[in-house]
């Protein structure tokens, strides 16, 4: 005795309503990369015959040092990352495996940055960066975000859920602490790396205030920035331009999504789910 | 005795050292520059030869008074209060549609994410370009509804919902997905439960699925509310604030103050509203939101 019944017309309704949500929200993109892809004058007007062409990208490519910007936003990207697993990792491990007096209290702490991230600080964090001579540079732009309050947080969570079995075996072995960490809690943890790495690598590839601010030469731009600045002197002049400039320049990102489309979902499901 | 304190000591020392890069680095970009802030907002800002000295509240007094703080406190308010439940509330209608049998859900998914792997300066781009008069894809399509040639970025009235419109269509998707995961966790035998009590599908949605939602609710309004007072790059990248104020958000303003104008002194005072907002809705999850969701 089957108590569900879903009749065929609502069951419609309901392919028609996702599907025409799906279709209104891919259509700017869409339309964008259309653009992107035919000659300036039918960006103006949809003519599905229109004849294809890459000019548009090849004239962006030219305008403007998107290759250095990539470069800029890839060694941004690797540094932060890099930094933030060995820092995060250290103070998780920190707060499981060696709890002091008020180490709990030390950790709330830890989460005020949750709330407050470096950018809403901007005009203080700007002094701090330009006292330590590190205006302009990549390695300042990526200071403020090496120690990261989510980082420790996920890190913590999936370290406390290590059985202590495992630890102390390692203990009896005779691994000391960092062996402990090395053989034990990072493997365990290789998921809510990758979970943690594709959330920061997505949030840092497209950051764009923090960038704005302390850059002020092609030689550290981020992609973001750079875009902002090539489409600020283009823009309402030659729209097939900047968008092709502005495809470009999500194009590594969005390719890398479309391609690993299951294993972002899910990383940003693990690193959403506390 | 000193060396008894020591081996007593020993998990502090060793995480003190694994602690310390973390803390100095949170010291440095968040603590000290929270305490330098509410400082330097009692103080002037140092002009040329001239140094900066203690004023009081000088700098607040101005705030009171000044007109587009005021518009930008006002434009947040109406720009987080607009975002937020319409992109929750399509972010549950995609979980839903997704999470049940539909053809070609990957695809659908899929559509729905996709903008929120874009970095708001280029979403902010591709609108620009949409919401251009007469020939921006906007008035192209509203041209078949015999509307069109308004000047959305450009008019008073409609610049903010511009950006209100572009902020619901990046953040949805984003939103979805935690819907998507607390879905996941629901379990069957409770829908059947109520199927079986002879409860209609609004009603299983109404009282057995929203309320399950209820933490998943809170923590993307929370994380929401946050995001609509840090992120302002599409108001840089599409108004700067124009026109006449209309679409100054509170961090734009503190932009525009600090790196515009090099008001440091004003621009801290700024920062100071902005982090007693922050601060109250932390105080409001931790105090307030954790106790009555947490049923478990």
């Amino acid at each position: 005795m089957s108590v569900e019944r879903t009749s065929p017309f609502s069951t419609a309704l309901v392919t028609a309503g996702a599907w025409g949500l799906a279709i209104l929200w891919i259509l700017p993109l869409a339309y964008a990369i259309w653009t992107a892809f035919h000659p300036a004058i039918y960006a103006a007007r949809l003519d599905l015959l229109a004849p294809w062409t890459l000019e548009n990208f090849s004239r962006a490519w030219n305008a403007a040092p998107f290759a250095r910007y990539f470069l800029n936003t890839f060694m941004l990207v690797s540094l932060i990352l890099v930094c933030q697993f060995v820092i995060c990792t250290m103070a998780a491990y920190a707060f499981v495996c060696f709890p002091f007096r008020g180490s709990n209290l030390l950790f709330m702490a830890v989460l005020l940055q949750l709330m407050i991230m470096p950018e809403v600080l901007l005009v203080e964090n700007y002094r701090t960066l330009s006292r330590l001579g590190l205006l302009d540079t990549i390695l300042g732009m990526g200071l403020p975000y090496l120690a990261s309050a989510f980082g420790i947080f996920l890190f913590r969570q999936t370290f406390k859920s290590v059985p202590k079995e495992l630890e102390e075996a390692a203990r009896l072995e005779g691994a000391g602490p960092i062996q402990v960490l090395l053989r034990v809690f990072i493997p365990v943890a290789k998921p809510t790396y990758i979970a943690y790495g594709l959330v920061t690598v997505s949030y840092h590839w497209n950051n764009f205030l923090w960038p704005l601010i302390v850059t002020n030469s092609v030689e550290t731009r981020p992609i973001t920035v750079g875009l902002q600045v090539f489409s600020t002197v283009e823009q309402g002049v030659d729209w097939s331009l900047v968008t092709a400039a502005t495809i470009l320049s999500v194009a590594p990102l969005l390719l890398a999504f479309l391609l690993f489309q299951r294993q972002f979902v899910q990383s940003f499901l693990r690193a959403g789910i506390r | 005795m000193r060396a008894g304190r020591l081996a007593g000591s020993r998990n502090a020392l060793t995480s003190a050292l694994l602690l310390l890069p973390a803390a100095v680095l949170l010291w440095v970009f968040t603590y000290q520059p929270i305490v330098t802030t509410v400082i330097d907002s009692f103080f002037s800002t140092a002009r040329g030869r001239r140094p900066s000295v203690f004023i009081g509240s000088t700098h607040y007094e101005t705030m009171v008074a000044d007109p587009v703080f005021w518009k930008a406190l006002v434009n947040n308010a109406i720009y987080a209060f607009t975002t937020i439940p319409i992109s929750m509330a399509l972010a549950l209608a995609m979980a839903l549609f997704v999470s049940g049998k539909l053809r070609g859900r990957g695809i659908v998914r899929m559509a729905y994410f996709t903008p929120t792997v874009l970095p708001m300066v280029a979403v902010a781009n591709i609108w620009l370009f949409f919401y251009t008069p007469d020939y921006g894809l906007v008035d192209q399509l509203l041209r078949h509804f015999g509307g069109g040639g308004a000047n959305w970025l450009g008019s008073k009235e409609t610049a903010l919902g511009a950006l209100i419109v572009i902020t619901i269509w990046k953040e949805a998707g984003f939103f979805m997905i935690f819907y998507l995961a607390a879905l996941q966790q629901i379990s069957p035998t409770l829908m059947e439960a109520a199927a079986l009590e002879g409860a209609s599908p609004w009603q299983r949605f109404r009282r057995v699925t929203l309320p399950l939602l209820m933490p998943t609710t809170l923590f993307v309004s929370i994380n929401a509310v946050i995001g609509a007072f840090r992120l302002v790059d599409h108001v840089i990248a599409m108004t700067r604030g124009g026109p006449d104020n209309a679409t100054v958000l509170l961090l734009f303003y503190v932009y525009q103050v600090g790196f515009g104008y090099w008001d440091t002194g004003y621009a801290a005072a700024l920062t100071v509203v902005l982090l007693a907002m922050l601060a109250l809705i932390a105080l409001f999850q931790f105090g307030y939101a954790d106790k009555r969701v947490h049923y478990r």
